[in-house]
């Protein structure tokens, strides 16, 4: 077998898209995934597809990325289950639709407009079964929801079928200068080289990012969610909150899914995390006050995946800081999966032509630097 | 309610209620937490309030039920009926729901008894009104008293259908036919086991039960095909004889059953490792010769750790019991062992001939591995040829499933889809089931609503304040 162009650590989204992008320009990727496609947080994330709220470094890639979702049938022969009825962050008090108000106005002075904010009246049109006292939300009515692991593995399917390699169950144990190359061994003894290395190894990043001699403070998070059992239809958009943590959902079989990104307990060595209670109930009593209707609904399945967080909540996008034809995506905090179809996108550009029509210098991974060092 | 129990013990069938017991006995606290309003257990169900009084309708075996109660309320043990065990942590904090709220009850030392379920057995029409487990039928029994009437018809395998169709006969309730679908070449399987079996207490007992049941009903064997028709409820059962033409039955109940399987939701979803046991054809909790399993504090007792029957249970859970003393500092290790020697000769001699029944009652793969348009999954009304369809697109195992087709995440969690989605999919790749492995269950295991959720305590003083009152 000949060896690839490029070797991909990590069959997550962002790893399935940079293969794709890359076949897509006849670059010939081998993606190397410890587990199976989408088994951590690809696999099992709240689905949003959401430009609503994002930091100001991460808007401009949100919106690119949101043409991609738009057009997404096109580019992976599959719909992966992409509905775009909107999401908004409720208010409920008139402090936090004040905040909103700010909000707005400054993505409008960066040049955005796809965020605006609506008063009760047109709150209660969208989400009729919101509680009373909400006052208004601020509402990005492109945003949607897309079911993850069907989007990870329409992207692996995709880039399979122009020629992207993928081996599962293959942990990369070291990574060594061979020459011109990357020699990258797996934990079975197999070796494949590759003058290109991108590192999209999620929750694991760090320890390639290490290898390499750029050490990183990411952290492992759990972010939980919890299904309903199914209930009558009630909602279209994606409720989140101002004032506290959710993400709601309803999908078209009835079901609800509640999350909004409060923790549990992972132990990324044993692929293994545990629950909070304590942040479900927490998670449980926003829905209460939010959703009336669903006081009486039955919770079947709570979970959480695992993720890396940066202390600064956004990802790692770009070079290595420290060697050539190495290439970093990762730390994407618990909001990576709308940016999947523009990462793959950028990070193939940067191996193709070197550079990115996109600003990515915010998530440069030379600003933990002295972080890491100190740490 | 204690704060906090030296020992928590979840389910009052025959494992949980010897469990108990002994450990109460012996100066645990001790607290025995059942989803059910009395104790029992299936086998015992409604042992102490069952409407059926003539001992001999449900059998003498049934009647042993009591002689395990009784020590149970005289033992000092706490004992929450009605209680929904949601989830086990790690720390063995237990999640639990009982009149509409929920509770962390925190142990030192956890037992898990929660028994057996039935095999799914997916056919063409299972889901049909009218069809239903032998199970279900045997607890409205034990219960209510009731008996399906009109056109009965059983099918399946194995000794629950034949003491359930005795069981029916003696309460004067009408079957028309047995199914009998025991492939004919288990018994070749079978025969090495004999032995063993014929020195066991089951052979009186069983060949009485079985020729009382044969006098009285058609028994139709080899049968190698079913399925369930009707209109908006079953009226016809069609079934086929080894590679006969098809036949067809008037029925207005069918009663299936194709044996009974450890309920490992629980124990799954705390994350104690399991394995593919060949000879009963499903997962069993990894565990020791006294029930501990890979997760520290947490034992199981009784069927949820591997078939036994009702007898092994009882056993079992003392040796469970006298483990969680042993550990919890209360006797030393000698005296577990001494103390163990009883329970564990008793328990050798209610295991004798259960291979023999294990190979016997094997389910015929054309049950075990449905076609394509039988309904797997009954929440989510996936069928066996959407699974094949995923395995094709590169599915390998059953938590891909779960995402890909949302198989198994209905509100049952893979209580009923779980063992046969492993068959097909192992079937499909050509491999072991041991191979494609089993859905990873989350808690809540049993599902609770958001108000329970939003009810229970939030911070440890409001925990101590709730559990204190």
């Amino acid at each position: 077998m000949s060896e690839p162009d490029v070797i991909i650590v990590g069959g997550g989204l962002h790893g399935c898209s940079t293969a794709l992008h890359l076949a897509m320009r006849g670059v010939r990727a081998l993606v190397l995934e410890k587990d199976h496609i989408g088994r951590h947080a690809s696999g099992v994330n709240a689905g949003g597809v959401r430009q609503l709220g994002r930091h100001a470094a991460e808007v401009p890639l949100s919106v690119a990325s949101m043409a991609l979702w738009h057009g997404i049938r096109d580019i992976v022969d599959d719909d992966c289950g992409f509905e775009s009825h909107g999401q908004l962050k409720v208010a409920e008090t008139e402090a936090e639709l004040e905040s909103c108000r700010e909000r707005a106005a400054q993505l409008t002075a960066l040049g955005f407009t796809h965020e605006e904010v609506v008063d009760q009246a047109e709150l209660r049109r969208l989400v009729p079964s919101i509680a009373e006292h909400c006052l208004g939300a601020l509402v990005s009515r492109r945003d949607g929801a897309a079911i993850p692991y069907r989007t990870t593995f329409a992207f692996k399917r995709k880039a399979e079928s122009l020629g992207a390699r993928f081996h599962e169950g293959a942990a990369v144990a070291r990574v060594a200068r061979s020459g011109r190359n990357w020699r990258v061994e797996t934990a079975d003894g197999v070796a494949h080289e590759a003058p290109v290395l991108v590192n999209c190894a999620g929750a694991w990043a760090d320890r390639l990012a290490a290898q390499l001699g750029e050490p990183v403070p990411l952290e492992v998070i759990a972010p939980m969610l919890m299904i309903t059992a199914r209930v009558p239809p009630f909602l279209k958009p994606v409720v989140g909150a101002t004032g506290r943590t959710l993400s709601f959902k309803q999908f078209p079989n009835g079901t609800v899914l509640i999350g909004g990104g409060l923790l549990g307990r992972a132990y990324r060595d044993e692929n293994r995390t545990d629950l909070d209670f304590a942040n479900v109930t927490t998670n449980a009593r926003t829905v209460w006050d939010l959703f009336p209707i669903m006081r009486s609904a039955t919770i079947v399945r709570a979970w959480a995946g695992i993720e890396a967080r940066m202390p600064d909540d956004i990802p790692v996008i770009g070079p290595s800081g420290t060697e050539e034809g190495v290439f970093h995506a990762f730390g994407f905090s618990a909001h990576g999966f709308q940016l999947g179809p523009i990462v793959g996108r950028i990070t193939a550009d940067l191996i193709t032509r070197g550079a990115s029509d996109l600003p990515i210098d915010a998530f440069r991974i030379q600003r933990f630097r002295h972080t890491a060092a100190a740490a | 309610m204690k704060p906090r129990y030296d020992l928590a013990v979840i389910g009052a069938g025959p494992a949980g209620l010897a469990a108990a017991t002994l450990a109460a006995k012996r100066g645990l606290s001790t607290v025995l937490l059942d989803e059910q309003t009395a104790p029992g257990g299936q086998i015992y169900r409604a042992i102490t309030r069952s409407p059926v009084k003539n001992p001999s309708v449900l059998g003498t075996d049934y009647w042993h039920g009591a002689d395990l109660v009784g020590p149970f309320r005289d033992s000092g043990a706490d004992y929450l009926p009605g209680t929904a065990v949601w989830s086990v942590s790690r720390t063995l904090d237990i999640g639990l729901s009982r009149d509409g709220a929920a509770r962390i009850l925190p142990a030192r030392h956890v037992i898990l008894a929660t028994g057996a379920l039935e095999r799914p057995f997916p056919i063409p029409g299972w889901t049909l009104p009218g069809v239903m487990g032998a199970g279900a039928a045997q607890i409205l029994l034990k219960t209510s008293g009731l008996v399906a009437s009109g056109n009965v018809v059983m099918a399946g395998s194995g000794p629950l259908l034949w003491l359930l169709a005795w069981q029916y006969l003696r309460a004067g309730a009408r079957i028309d036919a047995i199914l009998d679908t025991t492939p004919r070449e288990n018994w070749r399987q079978a025969m090495p086991h004999l032995p063993a079996f014929a020195r066991s207490g089951y052979v009186g007992k069983g060949l009485k039960l079985l020729l009382e049941v044969r006098r009285k009903v058609k028994v139709i064997g080899n049968v190698s095909a079913l399925r369930a028709e009707g209109d908006g409820r079953v009226q016809t059962v069609v079934y086929r004889q080894g590679d006969g033409a098809e036949q067809r039955l008037p029925a207005d109940t069918l009663l299936l059953h194709h044996g009974v399987i450890p309920n490992i939701n629980l124990a799954n979803a705390i994350g104690c490792a399991q394995s593919w046991d060949e000879a009963q054809r499903c997962w069993v909790p990894d565990v020791d010769g006294w029930g501990a399993t890979s997760v520290e504090g947490v034992a199981i007792a009784g069927d949820g750790a591997g078939i036994g029957g009702a007898l092994a249970a009882e056993h079992r859970g003392r040796l469970t019991a006298l483990d969680a003393l042993h550990r919890l500092g209360a006797i030393d290790r000698a005296t577990r062992d001494r103390d163990a020697a009883p329970h564990r000769e008793a328990l050798d001699r209610a295991l004798r001939g259960r291979d023999f029944l294990d190979a016997l009652y094997r389910p015929g793969k054309e049950f075990r591995v449905p076609a394509d348009d039988t309904i797997v999954c009954r929440c989510e009304e996936v069928t066996a040829g959407q699974v094949r369809d995923a395995v094709k697109l590169g599915v390998s195992g059953p938590n891909q499933t779960k995402s890909f087709l949302r198989c198994g995440m209905g509100p049952c969690q893979g209580r009923l889809c779980g063992p046969t989605v492993v068959e097909v999919i192992a079937d499909a790749r050509g491999v072991s089931p041991a191979e494609v492995g089993y859905y990873r269950l989350r808690p809540p295991v049993k599902p609770i609503t958001l108000a329970e959720l939003a009810s229970l305590p939030k911070a440890e003083d409001e925990v101590a304040a709730v559990m204190h009152h």
